[in-house]
């Protein structure tokens, strides 16, 4: 009796999750892929067909007939979408990338640090998120415009005497992406160099090792799962950004969270951002998938 | 095995005056801040020793170890290894190698690949690696886990490999930080004398770390007692058991009864103590004191014998009471407590006790012992 009443408290648990996700994920995800198989028109909404209640059941069966992939044809077709995608990899690769070099060594520092300094060290990465977002990346627009902070500073310095130009470039999008992402590629990072133990590090050097050698050798190969979770936390969302290229980025800099904004705003055509979104959506899902395989592996492995 | 005990024996590099010593530490203090770790402390380790390094936690003992295999740098003092100073010499670049309390053993590595770790980081050629882990792994018995991972072996195989590892580079120093202290009480009385033959077929210098009395005493050709970052004796096992050099070393090591005194007169090799109660005891052993001075005598418990009448031949007895009566098999321990209150142990073996003198609580009894039995310490 009280197993049974602990499996439907259990059940219900879960249930409250995925009832969420139900909702609205996977509501929304359905919607989204419906307007994409559907024609652009100008009327509210500016889509064909539309589902009416009022159909019946003949209505409903004609209308799905109406469905198409054309909107997806047309991405494959048009080289701006493909190379829209394209860029947004190369870009959140790079980034992902540059977020790795620069939080490793953050994260590496901070394990190391005593243990009464690191809740503090801890607090210092997750501070910026009292901030709102866009105002972090409006402050950067303040930095790296031509008549901005870090010019300014480095023309007093005499290291320059022309104001670089970094706003409005893909540098600049490299620089707000590696800013906003730090603290999700340093805290699961730190998350596993921290519980390492130091003894390894000493067995090595111990056994030959110089302190590098060490590193590559210990330290990095047993961090890897950190590194992969710090990546895709980065990745993924750095595929899809619209804010950041939007603000620091400029004319040369595409990315198809742009490329999605125009088509729904601009040219109002809600069928292929649709499809633009849900072509992302694919693009992003492998990664993923991969992603939990290897921690699923990792934690075969472990057990 | 007796062939081995006979060659321990003979093996005492320490009373020849002409011998060098292999480690040695001079004057060597380590402070963390205000702690002091080990306070200006020296110590000759021989060539093939096999060194026990004994004290409680916080004594200094893992410090000491850690100096010499160079992950922390003594604050003063110098440490030389076969005569060459290893101030400034890296832990990777020291001929020492080191077996972890933990064992630190790297867990995404195969059994194999950790043998074989610091024979590549040394670019030996591959061939020669495979041979010398082969090797190793037959030495610790460990043939069928070689493509296991650490976390697939139990607590003993993994102190295997971890021995294995620290050996594999053949160093001349093999350090040994609390090497059983992981392990249930049989295997680790196993994994003892495993370890003094493998000590001994290689030709190795050990030097152990453990706060386990007992392992040092198995294991140890030369024990080093520390406290508070001194070491209070260094003696054989033997030594530091009939001859403690202080009532610490006295107490730590063993039970033992001690009688605090004031020392009447020392002639012809004899010894008189009048202790706190009035008794009178005669000692057959050195006092290293003035008459008059506070001294203490030690009596093993076993040297000490127990009786319903005082035995005609014995030269000191003290008459007290049963007061409880241990049977442990192979022998029996009697507290025996004096009129003063005080409480005197004395252990019997029980294959020597005679039955018709079957003491049992409440008894008066006697308790008395040889002029040779115990030492007089003056601090």
């Amino acid at each position: 009796m009280r197993k049974l009443v602990s499996g439907l408290g259990g059940r219900a648990v879960i249930a409250v999750p995925y009832l969420w996700l139900f909702i609205f994920f996977l509501v929304p995800f359905f919607i989204v892929l419906k307007i994409s198989l559907s024609q652009v028109t100008i009327a509210i909404p500016p889509y064909i067909p539309v589902f009416n209640w009022q159909d019946g059941l003949a209505g409903f069966f004609q209308k799905l007939g109406a469905l198409s992939l054309d909107n997806y044809l047309w991405l494959a077709d048009d080289p701006l979408y493909v190379n829209a995608y394209l860029s947004s990899l190369r870009i959140a690769a790079v980034s992902t990338l540059l977020t790795l070099l620069v939080g490793y060594p953050l994260a590496y520092g901070m394990a190391r640090a005593p243990l009464a300094v690191r809740p503090i060290l801890l607090m210092m990465v997750i501070l910026p998120f009292w901030t709102s977002f866009l105002i972090r990346v409006y402050a950067w627009i303040g930095i790296l415009k031509p008549e901005g902070l870090l010019n300014q500073f480095l023309m007093f310095l005499g290291i320059i005497d022309q104001p670089l130009v970094i706003a409005n470039t893909t540098t600049a999008v490299y620089i707000g992406i590696v800013y906003s992402y730090l603290p999700f590629m340093v805290l699961p990072l730190y998350a596993t160099l921290e519980k390492m133990d130091y003894s390894l590090i000493e067995a090595a050097e111990d056994l030959g090792c110089t302190p590098l050698a060490a590193f590559w050798k210990i330290t990095f190969p047993l961090s890897l799962a950190g590194v992969l979770a710090g990546c895709m936390l980065v990745f993924i969302p750095a595929v899809g950004e619209f804010v950041i290229p939007d603000l620091l980025g400029g004319s040369g800099t595409l990315m198809i969270g742009k490329t999605l904004w125009n088509e729904f705003f601009a040219n109002r055509d809600w069928p292929v951002s649709s499809a633009v979104a849900i072509v992302l959506l694919l693009i992003l899902v492998l990664p993923i998938v991969y992603f939990q395989r290897a921690q699923a592996r990792a934690q075969e492995r472990a057990g | 095995m007796a062939s081995l005990g006979s060659i321990r024996r003979s093996f005492a590099p320490w009373a020849d005056p002409k011998a060098k010593p292999y480690i040695r530490f001079e004057n060597v203090t380590k402070r963390f801040s205000d702690f002091v770790a080990v306070d200006d402390l020296s110590l000759s380790i021989y060539e093939r020793e096999f060194f026990a390094l004994l004290g409680a936690s916080g004594c200094g003992k893992t410090t000491l170890l850690r100096m010499l295999a160079g992950f922390e740098q003594p604050t003063s003092g110098r440490i030389l290894l076969d005569g060459q100073d290893l101030r400034g010499v890296p832990p990777y670049r020291r001929p020492v190698n080191m077996m972890f309390q933990s064992y630190a053993l790297f867990p995404h590595m195969t059994v194999e690949a950790n043998i074989a770790f610091g024979l590549k980081q040394d670019r030996m050629p591959k061939a020669e690696i495979a041979e010398r882990v082969r090797q190793m792994l037959k030495l610790v018995k460990l043939e069928p886990f070689a493509k296991r991972k650490p976390h697939q072996l139990s607590g003993g195989q993994r102190q295997r490999v971890a021995l294995a590892r620290s050996l594999a580079k053949r160093p001349k120093v093999l350090l040994l930080d609390e090497p059983l202290g992981a392990l249930d009480k049989k295997l680790r009385e196993e994994t003892q004398f495993e370890l003094m033959d493998l000590q001994h077929d290689l030709g190795l210098t050990f030097v152990v770390v453990t706060h386990d009395q007992e392992e040092a005493m198995t294991m140890a050709d030369r024990i080093a007692i520390m406290d508070k970052g001194r070491v209070l004796q260094v003696a054989t096992p033997a030594e530091i058991y009939e001859a403690p050099a202080s009532r610490f070393v006295a107490d730590f090591i063993g039970s033992i009864n001690i009688f605090e005194g004031s020392l009447v007169k020392e002639s012809a090799g004899m010894t008189e103590i009048r202790d706190t109660s009035g008794a009178d005891f005669r000692v057959a052993a050195p006092a290293r004191a003035a008459p008059g001075d506070l001294v203490w005598l030690a009596i093993r418990p076993e040297k000490m014998r127990v009786s319903r009448e005082r035995p005609p031949e014995a030269e000191n007895a003290l008459n007290g009471e049963v007061w409880d009566i241990a049977y442990l098999g192979d022998m029996t321990i009697y507290n025996v407590k004096l009129d003063d209150g005080r409480i005197v142990k004395a252990s019997m073996i029980n294959s020597m006790r005679r039955l018709e003198d079957a003491l049992t609580w409440h008894d008066r009894a006697w308790i008395s012992f040889p002029a040779d039995a115990g030492v007089v310490l003056a601090e």
